[in-house]
């Protein structure tokens, strides 16, 4: 069995400043990390592996320095990392990431387990999954909380979805889409951090992509949705009425208004 | 096939025969957007899956040109890859210029498939639509803890997105109907991959249709400090909403987390106790009618999109703010 896990280079949201005159992320003043979401992928991907006796690949597609990130998911558990990097890649919508994403698991020979996060904090789409998927011609199951059980052929997870909790069992290969709630991410121990550094990270451009891609599918050109302009909305603020020292006059005045506003109706 | 009459479809979802209401939301704005074109010029149809039993008269009474009915029982379960068969099989027939999801999680799971199988783009979790001058959709989404808003075009047909949940206003109801329901058989009706097995339960608790929400943050210690928030809540018939510092801290299941990883709310009364006001929270929060923030630091983010704030220890106000509004028994 083969398992590859997917994860992005993303920004350190909670850190990143945001230049609001341009409409722009800094991404100078934050660091960047492994997306969030992506790390419950990852966790889930390494305990399989683990427990089936079989190796753990992860997948990036991104700047060189994406190097760094798959550094780490080998310093968290899994056995090798192949980054995806092109200048040909850059400016690429979910529909030339997914194909481009594709492409490189088509060459590595599909696996049979595909495990991505929910979604990312900076794209934020959730959409590249359920599109690599299609891309494949294999079956999705999204919004994972659980895996039940793991057999030769196939998977069963709960899939929180649909308005409920759905019980589905997908023959190999799959791909599987990760929530926060499936399990806690473990940290890179010691040894492992030793091993990541010296671990040899092989990068794919286009050109090792061309059997499984073509250069127009790729990037801006391979991008249908394109991004006409940026707005900043206008901060919604709002006159906050604040009271620091009379507190119990101001809630009688508070409830008050929010009576004569019908506010409190049911 | 004639293709002059541009087509706006509605892929409406539907659990137990019941239409999300969503897809009257997003008939509204499609109405909206054609109104300023020719009569004639866009037509807004829907394509639903389901049994055969389905009943769709709501559908109709909401301003459907056309309804497509695919038919078969398997449409009962949230199966992503048989749906996309069979809608881009129909797909194939109604060539439409638009294609319009909602944003229901089975949404944001269905939309990409169809898109990449239709070889077209996808735009994720738009909160307003627009038509520009040459026909074009312009979809705009909230980006980055929704500190932007990017306008996106895409240049494949069908332009698609997804649409969240509670942004437009729904179509209204009318007596007169003149659309019509057309019933397509299911092209495809089942699928050898995927094998649901059941469904263990519904979604248990739903804030997003909250009317008021009490909302726990970080500022309260303790899983029994909750007491007094649910005290609160229960004077004002609210629902307990919660930051994910307290769900990480397991004070309070995921179901209830309010923000950008949990759920989206828009009450008429939100109030904020202990809580910070991270862009991450008031993603999810910020768009509801009044906002009363309790916090005892009063440079805090949260203050910044308030109406009422109290600057003050949660320990104190939340009890007397209960025992003023149980003396005048609201
Ligand atoms: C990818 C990502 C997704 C996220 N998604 C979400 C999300 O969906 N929802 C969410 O909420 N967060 C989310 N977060 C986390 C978010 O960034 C904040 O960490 C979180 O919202 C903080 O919760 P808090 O306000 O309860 O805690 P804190 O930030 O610790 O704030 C506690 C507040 O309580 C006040 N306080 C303390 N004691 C008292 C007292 N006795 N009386 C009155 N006030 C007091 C303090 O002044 C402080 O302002 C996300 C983060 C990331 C990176
Ligand atoms: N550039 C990328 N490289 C590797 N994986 C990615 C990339 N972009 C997205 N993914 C995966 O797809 C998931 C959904 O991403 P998104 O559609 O951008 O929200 C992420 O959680 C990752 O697992």
């Amino acid at each position: 069995m083969n398992i590859a896990i997917l994860i992005k280079q993303v920004p350190d949201m909670e850190r990143v400043k945001f230049d609001c005159e341009r409409g722009l992320v800094d991404r100078s003043t934050a660091g960047v990390e492994i997306n969030p979401f992506d790390l419950n992928a990852l966790e889930a991907g390494v305990n399989i592996a683990e427990s089936k006796g079989c190796e753990s690949v992860v997948l990036t597609m991104g700047p060189p320095r994406g190097a760094d990130s798959l550094r780490e998911g080998i310093a968290r558990g899994a056995s090798r990392g192949i980054l995806l990097s092109d200048r040909a890649f850059g400016g690429a919508d979910t529909k030339a990431t997914s194909k481009t994403l594709a492409a490189a698991l088509k060459k590595m020979g599909v696996p049979e387990i595909i495990l991505v996060g929910e979604k990312t904090v900076d794209g934020d789409t959730g959409q590249v999954g359920a599109e690599i998927a299609e891309f494949l011609g294999i079956p999705h199951i999204s919004y994972i909380e659980e895996i039940l059980n793991i057999s030769e052929n196939d998977i069963t997870v709960v899939s929180n979805i649909f308005d409920g909790k759905f019980v589905k069992k997908a023959k190999f290969p799959v791909l599987l889409t990760v929530t926060k709630d499936l399990n806690v991410p473990r940290l890179p121990s010691f040894k492992s951090k030793s091993i990541a550094r010296k671990a040899e990270i092989p990068t794919w451009s286009l050109e090792e992509l061309s059997d499984f891609i073509e250069k127009e599918e790729v990037g801006i050109k391979g991008s249908p949705t394109k991004v006409r302009k940026i707005v900043v909305p206008k901060a919604e603020s709002r006159v906050c009425k604040k009271e620091k020292d009379n507190i119990e006059n101001f809630l009688d005045e508070m409830i008050g208004d929010l009576i004569e506003k019908n506010v409190l109706e049911g | 096939m004639i293709n002059d009459v541009k087509k706006i479809v509605i892929l409406a979802e539907q659990k137990k025969g019941k239409i999300h209401k969503v897809t009257y939301e997003l008939l509204g704005k499609a109405a909206e957007l054609i109104a300023s074109f020719p009569e004639g010029q866009f037509e807004k149809d829907v394509i639903v899956l389901g049994s055969d039993q389905l009943n769709l008269d709501e559908i109709l009474h909401h301003g459907a040109d056309k309804i497509y009915h695919i038919a078969a029982n398997s449409f009962d379960m949230p199966d992503e890859w048989l749906y996309k068969e069979n809608i881009c099989e129909l797909l194939k027939q109604i060539q439409p210029e638009m294609l319009l999801v909602g944003a229901t999680t089975f949404g944001r799971s269905l939309a990409p498939r169809i898109a990449a199988a239709l070889e077209t783009g996808l735009t994720a979790d738009c909160t307003e639509l627009m038509i520009d001058t040459d026909g074009k959709l312009i979809q705009i989404r909230p980006a980055f803890s929704d500190n932007i808003l990017a306008h996106i075009k895409t240049e494949t047909l069908p332009q698609m997105a997804t649409i969240r949940y509670k942004e437009f206003a729904p179509a209204e109801w009318t007596d007169e109907v003149n659309g019509e329901i057309i019933k397509v058989d299911a092209y495809v009706k089942g699928n050898e991959l995927i094998e649901i097995l059941e469904e263990l339960e519904e979604s248990e608790f739903d804030i997003s249709d909250a009317h008021i929400v009490i909302s726990a943050g970080k500022g309260i210690k303790s899983k029994e400090d909750m007491k007094m928030i649910y005290e609160l809540a229960e004077c004002l018939k609210a629902d307990v909403g919660a930051s994910r510092a307290i769900v990480d801290e397991g004070y309070i299941d995921k179901s209830h987390q309010v923000g950008y990883s949990g759920n989206r709310v828009k009450p008429s009364l939100y109030i904020a106790c202990g809580v910070s006001g991270a862009p991450q929270h008031l993603a999810g929060m910020k768009e509801s009618d009044v906002i009363v923030a309790i916090n005892s630091d009063a440079s805090a983010p949260i203050f910044e999109v308030s109406d009422y704030g109290i600057v003050g220890d949660v320990y104190k106000v939340v009890p007397m703010l209960i025992e003023r509004l149980r003396s005048k028994e609201i």
